[in-house]
């Protein structure tokens, strides 16, 4: 009634779009959805982000049929599909790679929002969304890692449970609720594996839903952070934007099919990746009398990690560690400059930028080091660096010279 | 850095020779960290040789959980016969995997612990060069219960059980001040009783072992790489055809 199209259309297709509303959801979010056309390499990432949740989901159910959570069984049960079961090696190397592929591109994503100020608003909400899709992750990801029972998830679940210890007065009974035992055993990776396979994907993929809603109801930003909805052209849609169909369907294909060829390069010849993706104690099973050295979780929470080791006091790390996940929340309302892009940017806003980058590489770096004097001081070091990016910026991005924005994007055909 | 290198040789020659009371031996410290094992998981060869090494010096102690005898014949194109005659045990067949016949009950009791799995030894030791200097690196140590120690894994519990092929090593040790304390450093081998192995012989011994141990470890690993240099072309390919269509479609946007 509302499309006059739905009505006219013969046939089966006509059919059903008087019953669902297929012509209607394709030109919305498809044909007739404009996004900006200045796009650049850095737009790939969310794309891919939603390429690697499907492969983990897709890999992932076939890992639960072999798969059997359990303190005695679960060991073997990984290295039956590693062995016996067909191609089993694969499913696991690319659920394996998989979660390292994803934290490397939610958090070139995330760059990519903090280069062009995609955060600021109108896209307050879309950035709060994908961060509770980061949260997530994080929780994903270190349930995961404890599944396969091996040294290292063992230890690692009991350093980071233990972080919930530090919160007062709940937190001994806390700790001792979340594992469902005294020590990490059974009923945690029990619980854990309910948690990975059916709880935090359900959330992942609501939230991916409302991240993907919000985001057709602002528009893309772009590497130039101007609204391209406000200049429209004569007979409607907004100049400096194209349809995402066919425009951005084909060249995300591009960039999917070349992350795939690295993708393919990283499961087939380094599943392991040096000792970042699979560690070696990892490969002995779960041991409660003996300690890896060094405990490192995955390198995807090192930086965190090394800001926790960074602080003597182990209350105080831990509430530092989970302001510096929560900093990025806040973003929206830290930045006070009048531009997105850093294009148009001034020094100063560069210059912590930098600082940031560098300092979350080197702390990222320092996590996955074992401890000595030097490193624990170069991590205080590098939290400074991290923290004042985003506490110092109310100030330094209104004091940023700031250039003239144009008024239509920059684009070379 | 050479000629450092070299000034530091000089200076130490003569503690050296001193510290060896005599029996002039003037060689550069045995650097046995940086061995590598070299082994190839692709030499078929050099996996069947080093199964019969396991079979006949290791599964007395330690099993491969993981692995069936079935896939071992399978993958290291072992016939039937010859599997079922040299290397599966008495009252087991070919479906079975493989294990030891000592209990654990009797590792604890002779060993002080039960010898490990070595399903995955490789894997868990970064690669099998940890496995290749640890088979190479035994001396006499009287003061351990098995009068042998090793230099990989200090108090190893393991005995030097392949010393009647590698011979009997001594170990020399010099003394040097390491942080403010003098500490003894492990300098080189002396071949105290010769074994039935020449050190090539012993040497490509332990090359075949570690090598069965690294296929052990990941059965899977030569087919994953011949089978990843198809996909790694094929996603090329996809990859070539898909910037194509993207220029074709992007011609149009100006």
């Amino acid at each position: 009634m509302s499309n006059p199209n739905q009505v006219t259309k013969p046939g089966f297709w006509g059919w059903l779009n008087r019953r669902l509303p297929v012509d209607a959801f394709i030109k919305g979010s498809m044909t007739e959805y404009f996004a900006p056309k200045n796009f650049n390499f850095w737009y790939f990432f969310g794309s891919l982000a939603l390429l690697v949740l499907v492969m983990q989901l897709v890999s992932g159910i076939f890992l639960a049929m072999f798969y059997k959570p359990g303190e005695t069984t679960a060991f073997d049960s990984v290295e039956f599909i590693m062995r016996e079961v067909n191609y089993g090696w694969l499913i696991r190397y690319l659920h394996s790679t998989g979660a390292s592929a994803f934290f490397l591109v939610v958090y070139l994503h995330m760059y990519r929002a903090l280069l062009y100020g995609s955060y600021k608003a109108p896209r307050e909400l879309l950035w709060l969304f994908g961060m509770i899709i980061y949260l997530a992750l994080m929780a994903e990801g270190f349930m995961g890692y404890v599944l396969p029972w091996g040294n290292m998830s063992y230890w690692a679940a009991q350093v980071i449970i233990n972080l919930f210890s530090t919160i007062p007065v709940i937190g001994a009974g806390l700790v001792e609720w979340i594992r469902g035992d005294y020590g990490v055993a059974d009923a945690t990776l029990n619980r854990f594996f309910s948690l990975h396979v059916v709880a935090i994907p359900l959330i992942l993929l609501l939230l991916v839903a409302l991240h993907l809603l919000a985001l057709h109801e602002t528009g893309s930003n772009n590497p130039d952070g101007i609204e391209v909805k406000t200049k429209k052209g004569p007979d409607g849609p907004p100049l400096d934007a194209i349809p995402f169909h066919p425009y951005y369907t084909v060249k995300d294909i591009m960039g999917v099919f070349f992350f795939l060829t690295l993708f393919c390069v990283v499961v087939f010849f380094v599943p392991t990746m040096g000792k970042l993706f699979l560690e070696p104690a990892n490969f002995e099973p779960a041991d409660a009398l003996s300690t890896p050295s060094p405990i490192a979780p995955s390198w995807y929470f090192t930086p965190y990690y090394a800001i926790l080791r960074a602080v003597p006091n182990q209350r105080i790390g831990a509430l530092l560690l989970l302001i510096a996940v929560l900093s990025f929340f806040f973003l929206p309302w830290l930045d006070r400059s009048p531009v997105r892009s850093i294009r148009y940017r001034g020094w100063i806003f560069k210059s912590f930028l930098t600082v940031f980058t560098i300092s979350f590489l080197a702390l990222m770096w320092l996590g996955l080091q074992e401890v000595s004097t030097l490193y624990v001081w170069l991590a205080r070091i590098f939290a400074i660096g991290y923290f004042s990016f985003f506490w110092l910026m109310p100030w330094y991005s209104r004091w940023d010279p700031v250039k003239p924005v144009p008024e239509r994007v920059t684009y070379h055909a | 850095m050479l000629k450092l290198a070299s000034l530091v040789a000089i200076l130490l020659v003569p503690s050296l020779s001193m510290a060896a009371e005599g029996a002039a031996e003037p060689a550069a410290p045995l650097d046995y960290q940086a061995w590598h094992a070299h082994n190839d998981v692709a030499n078929l060869s050099s996996l069947q040789r080093g199964a019969r090494n396991f079979m006949n010096y290791c599964v007395g102690c330690h099993s491969l959980k993981y692995l069936r005898y079935s896939r071992l014949g399978t993958d290291l194109k072992i016939p039937d016969k010859e599997l079922q005659e040299y290397l599966i045990g008495p009252g087991e067949t070919k479906a079975d995997y493989i294990g030891t016949s000592l209990k654990a009950a009797d590792g604890i009791a002779w060993f002080g612990k039960q010898p490990p799995d070595l399903s995955l030894i490789v894997r868990a030791r970064e690669g099998s060069d940890y496995v290749y200097k640890f088979l190479k690196t035994f001396y006499i140590d009287t003061s351990r219960p098995t009068r042998t120690n090793n230099l990989m894994l200090a108090n190893a519990a393991m005995p030097a059980v392949l010393s009647e092929l590698q011979g009997v090593q001594e170990a020399v040790f010099r003394d040097e001040v390491v942080d403010g304390a003098n500490t003894k450093v492990f300098d080189h081998f002396v071949l105290a009783s010769p074994g039935q192995m020449t050190p090539a012989e012993y040497d490509d011994f332990v090359r075949d072992t570690v090598n069965f141990l690294d296929y052990a470890s990941e059965p899977a690993q030569v087919s994953r790489r011949s089978i990843g240099v198809w996909a790694v072309l094929f996603m090329l390919a996809l990859t070539w055809m898909a910037m194509l269509l993207k220029k074709e479609y992007w011609k149009d946007v100006h």
